[in-house]
């Protein structure tokens, strides 16, 4: 089955800018370098339709970046990203606005992606009138199912986003993705500023929202447990690179990946009580120098000599299963 | 533990309000619980709940227009409220002391590691320069913080998040002291360095008896930590009492729906318990039970504020009608 969205080689490298002891060092003559970030570090993934794909692991390790180049809003190193099988810098100018508008991007923060200025029924109307999609003279009905869609009163739209809790305003957040008619949702810690309480309500918004639009999700999460409960499939990232992809039942049974399996036991989980922690050692090292090799291999208690000069590629470790470990060739893992 | 050991710290009845322009906030509203030495208390509630504030109560931290209105606290058998700004600050960072979601609200961003904590030391101990140097380097290499030596001659912007929570934790725990009141410590920071701060949390207060009240709005980090948990609503306490009855039968609609939520607890991919409407402002809120508007059993009866009943076994819930889980979710 052709992906909705597959990327290859992915690459996305930030270059930061030299702090102010770093400029004088410079202007003194003391050789400075610019300091490259490999924020992502070539990523292929794929996503097939209907498909809720979850991506976690640990701040900085690339989430975002590749949630971010994949909704069109950040423009790759090197790479590439395709949609339903053809490769976005190849789509002509129709095609390529077509695909921009089926994949939408659902923030953290609801309120510093709605703009204070603008009534909810302009945040949500402006895109489809733009873009056409609906007729101005049908634009106040498309609002009004679109609020109701999401759980909102229709009688809200005259008000600004200031006016709603964080729950209501990721809900206009959600609605005003929606209006555009997209396929496919990157939703970027969607949940995490909600409160526990109304999270649940958001998620359970997603999973009807789902069946209801045919969407097909990439779930960012640093939540184990929301990953865990909503996703089809679980990528696992450290520094720039998927180290693992596996059906989420079977990654949270039975991970191959040592970072993946030293990170799922730290899951705190309401059934054990008590519990002894035991931490992975060490620090996640910088995106800025990440290690040679693995770049899992500081931390790994399995890590061997060729783990520290030769990079692992993420490999079918069996039907629906990759890992990116070297293990995996010995047979040992 | 001895059950019968006097607790480290009680607090009785304690209002701490703030007389804000637009109206009372009744933060925290008529709260009581103990802690006793070597016990891990978690102090659970969705944001707003009043957790923060009743904490900064317990070190006498609350500036206007914020006041304990009336209750008492008493650590170790002494009055703390009403107690003086000087012996606050005696007991603070010494007999109790506490750990913030921001670790820069305990460390100074203009002076290095090793002058932070050999001061945290001598202020309150009469040793010399060395020997609270080789307790600052020991107390960071116990917190998991690789080559102390280094860290200790670095700035805290130098530091990585992580990083620089431990320090703040390091020196919570510095001087050993009765009583520590950490504050969501870990809700910024990743699973795998959260779980090394509450290992080390863990196992601090497993050495030194320490009494820990632990706040989050996680449930999940709390049943793997605490012996004791309260949970919090609009400024209360809605119910209380052993981490394993609590989580795995709780009484109050409140609790149940907040534990009917988790997804963990969820079958895959099924739609979760979700309370409905949503958490209340405590500027207005409705007479009676302060969960009235979303709770399913509210009759008559709730219109009047319900108080607490009777501890059975360290068991108290503040409901007219306390429930099963099944019935609820
Ligand atoms: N605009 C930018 N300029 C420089 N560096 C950046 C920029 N955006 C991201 N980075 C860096 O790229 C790396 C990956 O960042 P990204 O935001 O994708 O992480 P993430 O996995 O989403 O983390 P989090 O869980 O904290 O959201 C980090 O090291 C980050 O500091
Ligand atoms: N300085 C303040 N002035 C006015 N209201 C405050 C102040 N600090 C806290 N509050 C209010 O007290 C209530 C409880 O806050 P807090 O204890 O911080 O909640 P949490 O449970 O999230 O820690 C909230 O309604 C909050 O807005
Ligand atoms: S490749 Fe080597 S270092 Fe990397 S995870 Fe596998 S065993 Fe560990
Ligand atoms: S007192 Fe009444 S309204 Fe409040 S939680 Fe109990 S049953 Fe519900
Ligand atoms: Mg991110
Ligand atoms: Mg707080």
């Amino acid at each position: 089955m052709t992906p909705v969205i597959a990327t290859r080689d992915l690459v996305k490298r930030f270059v930061k800018k030299p702090d102010l002891a770093g400029v004088i060092a410079g202007k003194l003559g003391a050789p400075v370098n610019e300091q490259v970030v490999h924020a992502v570090d070539g990523v292929d993934l794929h996503v097939i339709k209907g498909e809720v794909v979850g991506l976690v692991g640990e701040s900085g390790c690339g989430k975002s970046t590749i949630g971010r180049m994949i909704a069109g809003i950040l423009e790759p190193t090197s790479g590439q990203i395709s949609f339903k099988g053809r490769d976005l810098d190849e789509l002509e100018d129709a095609e390529a606005q077509r695909a921009k508008l089926a994949v939408q991007m659902i923030f953290q923060d609801p309120f510093s992606s709605l703009n204070p200025r603008q009534r909810v029924a302009g945040i949500i109307g402006e895109a489809p009138l733009f873009h056409k999609i609906v007729p101005r003279n049908e634009l106040s009905g498309y609002v009004d199912e679109m609020l109701q869609r999401v759980g909102l009163d229709p009688e809200f739209k005259r008000r600004y986003p200031h006016q709603f809790s964080g729950g209501q305003r990721q809900r206009i957040g959600i609605a005003r993705a929606l209006a555009v008619r997209p396929e496919f949702l990157v939703c970027d810690e969607a949940i995490a500023a909600l409160d526990v309480s109304i999270q649940a309500q958001v998620l359970n918004l997603f999973m009807d929202l789902r069946e209801e639009f045919d969407l097909t999700y990439l779930f960012i999460s640093h939540d184990l447990g929301v990953v865990e409960h909503i996703s089809d499939r679980v990528m696992i990232m450290y520094l720039g690179r998927i180290v693992e992809s596996a059906p989420a039942d079977e990654m949270f049974a039975k991970p191959n990946h040592p970072y993946a399996q030293a990170l799922l036991a730290e899951v705190p989980r309401l059934d054990q009580r008590k519990r002894k922690f035991h931490p992975i050692k060490g620090e996640i090292p910088s995106a800025i120098n990440p290690p040679k090799g693995c770049h899992f291999h500081p931390r790994c208690p399995h890590a061997f000599e060729r783990c520290r000069n030769e990079a692992p590629e993420l490999k079918e470790i069996a039907p629906g299963r990759e890992s990116a470990c070297h293990l995996n060739d010995n047979g040992a893992a | 533990m001895n059950k019968r050991s006097a607790p480290t710290l009680s607090v009785r009845d304690l209002r701490t309000h703030f007389h804000t322009k637009v109206g009372v906030v009744k933060a925290v509203n008529d709260v009581s619980f103990e802690v006793k030495s070597g016990q891990v208390m978690g102090l659970v509630g969705e944001s707003g709940s009043g957790k923060s504030v009743t904490g900064f109560s317990i070190v006498g931290l609350i500036d206007p227009p914020g006041r304990v209105v009336s209750g008492s606290i008493s650590f170790q058998g002494e009055e703390l409220v009403g107690a003086s700004e000087e012996r606050l600050q005696k007991l603070r960072g010494n007999r109790i002391a506490m750990i913030f979601q921001d670790p820069m609200m305990t460390l100074n961003p203009v002076l290095r590691i090793d002058t932070q904590m050999t001061e945290a030391i001598r202020a309150h101990r009469d040793v010399d320069k060395q020997t609270a140097w080789a307790e600052a380097r020991d107390a960071l290499g116990q917190v998991g913080i690789p080559s102390p030596e280094e860290r200790l001659k670095s700035y805290p912007h130098q530091l990585s998040g992580g990083m620089r929570q431990r320090v703040a934790i390091a020196i919570a725990f510095i001087n050993k002291p009765d009583l520590i009141i950490a504050d969501e410590p870990t809700t910024a920071l990743d699973v795998t360095i959260q779980a090394q701060i509450i290992h080390e949390a863990q196992a601090l207060c497993r050495k030194t008896g320490t009494a820990l009240i632990w706040i989050t709005h996680d449930l999940a980090v709390v049943a793997g930590l605490a012996d004791h948990i309260c949970v919090m609503y609009a400024g209360r306490i809605v119910e209380e009492g052993k981490a394993d009855d609590i989580i795995d039968r709780p009484l109050h609609p409140y609790t149940i729906g907040l534990i009917g939520s988790v997804p963990s607890h969820n079958k895959r991919g099924q739609r979760l318990y979700q309370i409905p409407g949503m958490t209340p402002s405590l500027l207005n809120l409705p007479p009676g039970c302060a969960f009235r508007n979303r709770c399913k059993f509210d009759d008559q009866e709730c219109l009047i504020e319900p108080g607490t009943t009777k501890p059975v076994r360290g068991r108290q819930v503040r409901c007219y009608h306390p429930q099963r889980a099944e019935t609820v979710t």
